[in-house]
């Protein structure tokens, strides 16, 4: 059974999405997008000052098994790139909704409004119907 | 279980599964103009016997020729025993084996073979092998395109002086791909990429900048200024290398202050006989940093449950079974026989060995030039060093001159009007450790002959 922390936002391709205080947004994979993935070994995060639309790919996680596309799920620009899982990808697995963010970016005038992002318990249905 | 996949019976039974009454209906789809009927000027089947024979009288009708011709593809001494141990049933492959770590010899020859190209280049991890060099190139530049990640435009400057086939095989390739190439013109007296033929771009975005060492004149490129220019811009550096001159001159790790960051070359020359333009093998080195976006397959040493040294593909994620459309690079295999004879050829010579090979190929070039311009009619048309290759200006059209020497069996070089008309009556001539004084001196006699018959004509 996977964590899905009830004050967080999800998209389908399970991202996580955090409001922060100042107007900017933290991005994530979920604990069953990780857990799904095994232990990462690299981990590609955007650079500051990317603009991104909308579901587009913008970061990789690489497992020993597989790499998919992470997509920003409000479309913005990028403000940071976490720092640290250019060395320590595993921080991924081991605290996905914590140290492990992807990503951090402030949303375009009203994007946040207009992303279909899912509540806690609108993704608890997703991986249920998809059997996580 | 039969081997025979498909009787008459079997095929019968699809069609009826299908309710498709003969195969030809499976390809009515396609329009009756863009079917071939017959193949014109294929001729009929011929048997073993057959072919053998006529192939040998083909292969003496191509006599025994003095070659002194290089461009790209360079005659070697082979050591016997090269071929010898690669044609062995334990490493006659073609490519990765499938199931890899079932054949660890194979990977550990890989992982030697990379270790070796790692060195050779100054960098920090090579692959496994590419098609050949000029693919490899075009590799390069897609690769620099995905790991510069400053630049946006996808522009690569391409001095003239790098192979013409491998900047048409790079444009062939990777132009499609959104990647546009900059020609980058040469100086006419020197033959090298000037500083000033980059001004123009000092201020503009620029993803690569590739530099051919030695270029395809011979010539000597002044690596570490061109890569200097590049790093302080932004602008990463492809290496385009001659493997054997790379043990004598300095690797492209070491360019500049801080080193090329991918290094490509042609294979040929280590321990592959020349062979109509093929099967050749490629190579490409990096940084570690750019390692994910190296196409090609990486061998990486390990430990395997029991704590053993074993020998692993690794970093697979990049590839095209994993990856799919993301995929580094569609090419996910390498020359795996010819990596091989390579690797062997290395062993065999060891560092030293390739370093007199280089210094024996670049001394006996300079005898070749040395007599070519004591030749009436005869003049290098650049100043300045180069390796085992080099360009000698004519006073009068290259082609009959060629056609002369060939008479007499010597294979007399390139003649580069097709390539760069702007040099004239050009000869791209090349000598190695394979050439003897007496050789030089009998196309120095040739020479004098074809161009005397020429004026008196």
């Amino acid at each position: 059974m996977s964590n899905v922390p009830a004050d967080l936002s999800y998209t389908k391709s399970h991202e996580w999405v955090r409001t922060l205080g100042d107007g900017t947004v933290e991005v994530g994979i979920t604990d069953h997008a990780q857990h799904a993935l095994g232990d990462l070994v690299f981990v590609e995060v955007p650079d500051a000052g990317r603009t991104v639309k909308a579901d587009e790919a913008c970061a990789v996680v690489e497992s020993v098994k597989a790499a998919s596309d992470v997509y920003a799920p409000i479309a913005g620009q990028i403000t940071a790139g976490n720092p640290r899982l250019a060395a320590e990808p595993e921080v991924v697995n081991t605290d996905p909704y914590g140290e492990g963010w992807l990503m951090r970016l402030k949303p375009a005038a009203g994007a946040l409004a207009a992303a279909a992002l899912l509540s806690a318990a609108d993704y608890q249905k997703v991986l249920d119907t998809e059997g996580g | 279980m039969a081997f025979i996949p498909h009787t008459e019976a079997d095929v019968a039974a699809m069609l009826a599964a299908i309710g498709v009454a003969r195969i030809e209906d499976l390809f009515d789809e396609i329009p009756p103009e863009l079917r071939v009927k017959s193949l014109v000027g294929v001729p009929e089947a011929l048997n073993e016997m057959e072919i053998g024979r006529l192939m040998a009288e083909r292969a003496r009708s191509d006599g025994i020729t003095l070659s002194f011709l290089g461009a790209g593809a360079y005659e070697h001494h082979i050591p016997a025993a090269v071929w010898a141990i690669t044609t062995r049933g334990e490493f006659y492959s073609a490519y990765t084996p499938y199931q890899a770590e079932a054949s660890q010899g194979t990977l550990q020859l890989i992982y030697e073979f990379q270790s070796m190209m790692a060195r050779l280049t100054g960098m920090e991890v090579a692959n496994a092998s590419m098609y050949d060099g000029a693919s490899a190139t075009a590799e390069a530049a897609l690769m620099a395109v995905r790991a510069n990640r400053r630049s946006k435009s996808a522009r690569i400057l391409v001095p003239l002086t790098l192979h013409p086939h491998y900047r048409r095989v790079a444009v062939t390739t990777a132009a499609n791909q959104g990647v546009k190439f900059e020609e980058v013109p040469y100086g006419a007296q020197e033959g090298v990429t000037l500083p000033e033929a980059l001004a123009r771009y000092e201020t503009e975005d620029i993803t690569a900048l590739m530099v051919a060492q030695p270029n395809f004149f011979g010539r000597l490129e002044d690596v570490d200024a061109l890569t200097d220019w590049a790093h302080a811009r932004g602008i990463l550096v492809i290496a385009v290398v001659n493997p054997t001159a790379a043990a004598l001159l300095k690797p492209p790790g070491e360019w500049g202050a801080r080193g090329a960051d991918i290094a490509v070359g042609e294979g040929q020359p280590l321990g592959v006989p020349l062979s109509s333009g093929g099967p050749y093998f490629g190579f490409m080195a990096t940084r570690m940093e750019y390692v994910r976006q190296m196409p090609g397959r990486i061998v990486g040493r390990t430990l395997d449950a029991a704590g053993k040294e074993g020998f692993t593909l690794t970093l697979q994620a990049r590839e095209q079974h994993i990856r799919r459309a993301k995929a580094t690079s569609n090419i996910c295999t390498n020359q795996g026989l010819l990596m091989t004879a390579a690797t062997i050829y290395l062993s065999l010579l060891g560092p030293q060995g390739l370093v007199r090979t280089a210094a024996m190929a670049h001394a006996r070039t300079r005898e070749l030039v040395a007599a070519l311009t004591r030749v009436p009619g005869v003049r290098t048309a650049f100043n300045g060093p180069y390796f085992h290759e080099t360009v000698l200006q004519l006073d009068r059209p290259v082609a009959p001159v060629l056609k002369a020497l060939g008479s007499r069996g010597i294979l007399g070089g390139l003649d580069l009007g097709t390539y760069y008309p702007e040099l004239g009556n050009a000869l791209l001539v090349c000598a190695t450790e394979t050439k003897t004084s007496a050789d030089i001196d009998r196309y120095r006699g040739a020479l004098t002959d074809a161009l005397q018959g020429a004026r008196a004509a």
